[in-house]
């Protein structure tokens, strides 16, 4: 309450400092960033960072709050972009009902949400081991029946000639009006998970997840706190499928397969797990790496240069790059109230 | 300001992330981009792939008309997105104006949909073979100096008929296009000459248990036509002869290769006399195949004899160098004048004349082989006869061919 009552007194600083110095230069610089950045880099690397990063915050959002290990967010994300491809429209002259985007979207978020909620209804009777190999039986499970069926995911090729939509005038898959429209719903779902977190939901998750006995014994639906959890977690990776599609303006098995969602549980792992901005730096390194690595080392090693990589980072700091940085603020810190800097 | 340092931090990551492409070529290089697939189950042929390529680049002495060809390359892992990734990095951060690959069938639709995009860049196939890379909708910009996968069949249905006297024939195939349009090359003179196809079965790539599929083979057919790749087609191979199977075999151009034919056991009973078609031929006699030999055999790593995606590249990577050598190096112009050197080039490959249809697509010629074991022990495909510059079109007039409807797994049909 008190909180509340001096928010009134000086809103717009409280604010600000609410949001914290380091997300304001991340801001300015996440916004600044087209200005120096190519075409290549702002879509390439910004924009397919941002996706992933989303993955990797709907995974997190369920390991690091809900102590669930997920390998079916691609899954999750892959049936968002489907449904993109079925409801609106596609040059594979197969479905594709043609739908403006303003329906098919909230469709197909609305989809992928419930298609997680369902794994999560399968896989909350589970725990630790158990559910990283139930949502990899899902994510294997769902892969191949993509590949395989006809009338509805068109086998092996999948669906082409995915376009972005075009409205205000402009044309969302140009470079800077995707980077922008990627940024803006990775720092919303970003926001949200921050927020969430503080929340009573986001509260009680975190003690389900410590304690679920407990928690069971004080009178909390453990399962439905966990449920909707899952659900919160496919809207995540719902809206990054749809970006996926649009980026990729093409779907099929391929990018829905296991090396993909091992790549999402990768990036989760090395960015960190303990805060929502983890995940986001691992998408940057990962991407970064798996597009530049081949420079360095050439054709024939490039896939150990970038493991090698991962294994340092993880045997470094077990926490990820999160972990790391945890470890050299107080260094920086200190360093910087030295007089004269 | 107790964010100092950290400011500095934020800041120098970022400077390191906008990094404008450095892809400032000098003067007198030249860059081509070399796309295969270096990662995922077809490794090993992306590999030789690039040995093909790399044998055509030695060739030229690593130069062409006076400027260093500098080679970069990008890995897929055979799937379409990942192979769209890779050809914009390499056109959109290296800042290649020459694009050889990719490797696969889905790939190379998937890269020449890309193409589309970018009107200033010039895109040489490496050995994706699906039919409608460039028969249907094609792009401007996409050339393929080696042949497709139908046209790799000619001259095999036929020779199943009249010869071998197969009047009725089962497919087993993996389940994309490459595999389609291998069928539908077969079953284009195999239907016309008027045999029968009762039974088509599409298997996914990576299957390992095919009861399911041996079982659905009718008894009575003459012969089991095949085109799986790698280990797909040994197991398969394996679990037929296993299960009893005893119908002879005809293969699709990838089945019989090396790979296949280096496996040990009672495989190899079964291989021998089944004959084959595709753009190579381990027993030609023709001097320019042997002097490609040698020089391939000059790469790193390479194979006793070079496979069919050694070829392709070469073929590719050849072409490309002799357009560049045409125009004198010169891409300043969005690569026009390559275009169009490239779209009138003809030359004479390790396998023949090569030249280049209305669609870009190359007419070459096709060998028809059997597989019989060498002096050595070792299985082989031996020559049995050249079928000389086949089209796209498969010799059929192209509105009657149109009219035989895009390749897929339904189509062509003759039960």
């Amino acid at each position: 309450m008190s909180l509340a009552t001096t928010a009134n007194v000086t809103p717009q600083q409280n604010w600000l400092e609410r949001l914290g110095a380091g997300h304001i230069i991340l801001a300015i610089a996440l916004v600044l960033y087209p200005l120096v950045a190519s075409d290549f880099f702002l879509t390439q690397i910004g924009g397919y960072s941002l996706i992933f990063g989303m993955l990797g915050l709907s995974l997190m959002l369920l390991a690091g709050y809900g102590g669930m290990v997920s390998l079916a967010q691609i899954t999750v994300a892959g049936i968002a972009a489907y449904a993109i491809a079925i409801l609106g429209n596609n040059n594979s002259n197969i479905l594709g009902f043609g739908w403006p985007w303003w329906l098919a979207v909230p469709f197909a978020v609305l989809a992928a949400a419930l298609a997680s909620a369902l794994i999560g209804w399968i896989s909350v009777r589970t725990e630790g081991i158990y559910t990283i190999m139930i949502t990899l039986a899902i994510a294997t499970a769902t892969y191949y029946f993509a590949q395989q069926n006809y009338a509805i995911f068109n086998g092996h090729s999948g669906y082409t000639g995915i376009r972005a939509p075009a409205f205000w005038g402009i044309g969302w898959r140009d470079a800077r009006p995707f980077y922008y429209l990627c940024l803006g719903l990775a720092v919303l779902s970003y926001a949200a998970v921050l927020y969430g977190s503080r929340s009573t939901f986001g509260m009680t998750l975190q003690a389900i997840r410590d304690n679920p006995r407990r928690m069971r014994a004080l009178g909390y639906h453990v399962t439905a706190h966990k449920v909707f959890a899952w659900l919160l977690a496919g809207v995540i990776a719902g809206l990054a499928g749809v970006l996926l599609v649009w980026f990729n303006g093409r779907v099929s098995p391929g990018t829905i397969g296991v090396d993909a969602a091992i790549d999402v549980l990768i990036i989760a792992v090395i960015g960190g797990l303990r805060h929502p901005i983890g995940p986001f730096l691992g998408a940057v390194v990962v991407v970064l790496m798996q597009t530049f690595a081949i420079d360095i080392v050439g054709a024939e090693r490039f896939n150990t240069l970038i493991g090698m990589v991962f294994l340092v980072i993880v045997f470094v700091s077990p926490d990820g790059i999160l972990g790391l940085w945890g470890r050299i603020k107080p260094h920086l810190a200190q360093e910087s109230l030295r007089p004269g800097q | 300001m107790r964010m100092h340092r950290r400011t500095l931090l934020a800041l120098a990551v970022f400077t390191g992330l906008t990094a404008p492409s450095m892809a400032l070529a000098a003067d007198d290089t030249i860059k081509i981009g070399l796309l295969a697939t270096f990662e995922g189950p077809f490794t090993v042929l992306g590999e030789d792939g690039e040995r093909g390529a790399m044998t055509a680049v030695a060739e030229m002495n690593g130069t062409v008309a006076g400027k260093k060809v500098e080679i970069v390359k990008g890995s897929s892992d055979a799937s379409p997105d990942s192979a769209v990734r890779a050809a914009r990095k390499l056109v959109e951060q290296d800042g290649v104006k020459v694009l050889v690959g990719p490797l696969s069938g889905d790939e190379g639709i998937a890269v020449k949909d890309y193409a589309k995009t970018q009107p200033n860049v010039t895109f040489i196939n490496g050995t994706s073979a699906a039919q409608d890379t460039t028969l249907r909708d094609p792009a401007e910009n996409f050339f393929r100096f080696s042949t497709d996968g139908a046209q790799w069949m000619a001259g095999l249905g036929t020779y199943a008929f009249n010869d071998k006297g197969y009047k009725k024939v089962a497919t087993v195939a993996e389940d994309y296009s490459f595999p389609y349009t291998q069928v539908f090359g077969f079953m284009a003179e195999f239907c016309k000459a008027g045999g029968h196809v009762p039974s088509k079965s599409w298997v996914p790539i990576g299957n390992k248990d095919f009861s399911s599929v041996i079982a659905a083979i009718p008894e009575d057919v003459d012969a089991i036509y095949v085109a799986l790749g790698g280990a797909d087609a040994v197991n398969f191979l394996t679990q037929y002869q296993q299960g009893g199977g005893s119908a002879p075999l005809i293969g699709g151009s990838i089945t019989v290769d090396q790979t296949v034919l280096t496996s040990k056991g009672k495989l190899r009973d079964v291989l021998k006399g089944t004959p084959s078609a595709g753009p190579t031929a381990d027993t030609n006699d023709a001097p320019a195949w042997k002097t490609f030999v040698e020089a391939y055999k000059k790469q790193p790593g390479a194979f006793p004899s070079p496979s069919l995606f050694a070829h392709g590249y070469y073929v590719d990577m050849k072409a490309t160098l002799l357009g560049l050598d045409q125009v004198g190096g010169d891409v300043s112009d969005g690569g026009k004048k390559l275009r169009d050197a490239l779209s009138k080039l003809s030359f004479d490959t390790p396998t023949g004349k090569v030249s280049l249809d209305k669609n870009r697509n190359a007419i070459a010629d096709i060998f028809l082989t059997e597989v019989t074991e060498g002096a050595d022990g070792n299985l082989m495909n031996k020559l049995v006869k050249v079928v000389p510059q086949v089209n796209q079109t498969l010799g059929i007039p192209e509105d009657e061919f149109m009219k035989l409807g895009a390749v897929n797994r339904d189509n062509p049909s003759c039960p």
